[in-house]
């Protein structure tokens, strides 16, 4: 897996002041967090991009506009928000959220989502109306044309959802209010992700390994893209 | 705050059981004896093993590596995780009001009273200190060296317009200095005074760019002081220096009381832990760069009763 060496190459070349399995730690909370966050993400919002490309209902213009304007909502005020509904005295306090991985999937969910949606929007609104028509007229029930439309419109979709896990997993604001930067007294992170253990080193002046974690966010982003294209052009050319 | 709080709730009779010895433990270390003898007791540990404690805490205790030290042995005692988060003295404090966390290590004796007053926490004890000194650039331009008044340096260089950076985020270290700054009379303001929203690390980082002073606790200059040109300029109590810089941190339990879901017992637990002699014979002797950065000051002969209290609470006083 190129994660896993991303993981144990990095600390190779440059000599890391942490401890065994630290960063290696904060690598897969990073992960966990955004991969989950953009899945829940992709489930909601193409459904959601379907229903807005292909359905005319009062108010779609004013959703529209939410869904644009989410794009571009800070992320610290989406981590107050979070914070506010998920501590002690909020609507969901009786779950126990605060300073746990849950509430920052939470946070990128509510951070990926309007990305992913109006992007998604875009690709399938793209898609060619005689494919459509194409579809309706070999006898397609809505089910099958919004499958042939997803189909066609699949490139523009993994670029939604690329996009989506880039603003996720690069994201500092949300996930240090509501996940708390907590690593475990052995050094193993519980809620500390690659880009507030980043934070943590700026904070105290170590601006070399806070240099060292974020080329490591960028390699592991880098792969993450690679390997999505590839997969891409691998089904193109098997065709 | 522990996911697994509810099975312990289930195991009332365990629960009992760890009750007392947590109140034997920490009614030893109160009378400063016996320490923590009930943590052996507790050796069969069902009632608690698994649970998670949530502890709030400032940038400087979490920053210098103290917390991650010492914390392995008390997780080891007890079979619990300690989610320690560092967030300043402010939101540390507003966290704990929120019932986020069940137990507060802080610095700034003033907020610590109010949030006692206000009923969200109890069973105060001092815990350690350090202290405040205030650095600068060693060409120290509003020729502030080796004075022995604090307020009296902050008003040279309120006078000198030197350059200053303060913390401006409502942190024990920003209270402190905003306090300094009362205490001398002076009203800082104008574009020598610089209030960076960081921590002490990055308030010390912007200083060392901009060769301006700065105040801030002694353990966060010594564990960065190899990174930076800064200096110490006038010293805290610990090397001579005024008293008015002194750093003490105390530890509150978020008060069941108010928020029923706090993990009390677990912070009465770790309250007795870390102010029992051993806990704190290993804040002594934690060094850094060869320096010691906490002096404990939990375990006395002689205790302060006031340390229990809002400073100056008396039974007779208004509000008792």
């Amino acid at each position: 897996m190129p994660l896993d060496a991303v993981a144990q190459f990095a600390p190779a070349v440059v000599e890391f002041p942490f401890r065994e399995g630290y960063v290696s730690s904060i690598i897969y909370v990073s992960l966990y967090v955004s991969l989950i966050a953009v899945t829940l993400s992709t489930l909601f919002s193409v459904p959601v991009a379907l229903v807005m490309g292909f359905t005319d209902f009062p108010g779609k213009q004013f959703v529209q506009s939410v869904i644009n304007t989410g794009m571009g909502f800070p992320s610290v005020v989406v981590g107050l928000l979070v914070l506010f509904a998920v501590s002690n005295q909020g609507p969901l306090g009786t779950f126990d959220l605060i300073f746990t991985k849950e509430a920052m999937i939470i946070s990128q969910f509510v951070l990926a989502t309007p990305p992913i949606t109006a992007i998604s929007l875009a690709a399938l609104t793209g898609v060619n109306a005689n494919v459509r028509d194409a579809a309706h007229v070999l006898g397609g029930t809505r089910i099958d044309v919004a499958l042939v439309v997803i189909k066609e419109a699949r490139y523009g979709i993994a670029t939604a959802i690329l996009a989506g896990f880039g603003r996720a997993i690069s994201e500092v604001g949300s996930v240090l209010i509501v996940g708390g930067n907590i690593t475990s007294a052995d050094g193993i992170s519980k809620t500390r992700t690659l880009t507030t253990a980043i934070q943590l080193e700026a904070r105290q002046g170590r601006y070399e390994t806070a240099m060292v974690l974020g080329a490591v966010l960028v390699t592991l982003v880098l792969t993450i893209n690679a390997v999505v294209v590839r997969l891409g052009s691998d089904e193109v050319s098997g065709r | 705050m522990s996911k697994q709080r509810t099975d312990g709730r289930e195991g009332t009779a365990s629960r009992r059981a760890f009750l007392a010895a947590a109140a034997t433990g920490v009614t030893g270390a109160l009378a400063g004896c016996a320490g923590i003898g009930g943590g052996q007791e507790a050796g069969n540990q069902a009632g608690v093993s698994g649970e998670t404690l949530t502890l709030t805490t400032t940038t400087s205790t979490y920053d210098t590596g103290l917390l991650d030290e010492i914390h392995t042995d008390f997780e080891e005692m007890y079979g619990v995780t300690v989610d320690a988060v560092a967030q300043g003295t402010g939101a540390a404090l507003e966290s704990a009001r929120n019932g986020d966390s069940d137990v507060v290590m802080v610095h700034a004796r003033g907020l610590e009273d109010e949030f006692m007053r206000n009923g969200y926490g109890v069973n105060r004890r001092d815990l350690m200190f350090n202290d405040f000194v205030i650095v600068g650039p060693e060409s120290d331009p509003a020729g502030i060296q080796g004075m022995d008044s604090a307020t009296e340096a902050l008003t040279t260089i309120a006078e000198a317009e030197a350059p200053f950076v303060s913390r401006g985020d409502n942190s024990g270290t920003h209270t402190k200095e905003l306090n300094l700054w009362e205490a001398a009379g002076t009203e800082p303001g104008g574009d020598w005074y610089q209030e960076t929203g960081t921590g002490m690390g990055e308030a010390l980082n912007v200083a060392n760019q901009q060769d301006a002073y700065t105040l801030s606790d002694r353990g966060t200059f010594i564990s960065q002081r190899s990174e930076i040109d800064l200096t110490i300029l006038v010293q805290g109590p610990i090397e001579d220096g005024p008293e008015i810089l002194a750093n003490p941190y105390g530890i509150m339990a978020v008060n069941p009381g108010v928020h029923d879901n706090a993990n009390y017992d677990l912070a009465m637990a770790y309250i007795g832990w870390i102010t029992s002699p051993g806990t704190q014979e290993a804040i002594s002797n934690y060094q850094v760069n060869g320096e010691q950065l906490f002096f404990p000051e939990a375990v006395s002969e002689d205790p302060d009763f006031q340390q229990y209290v809002p400073e100056g609470w008396s039974s007779n006083s208004t509000d008792g």
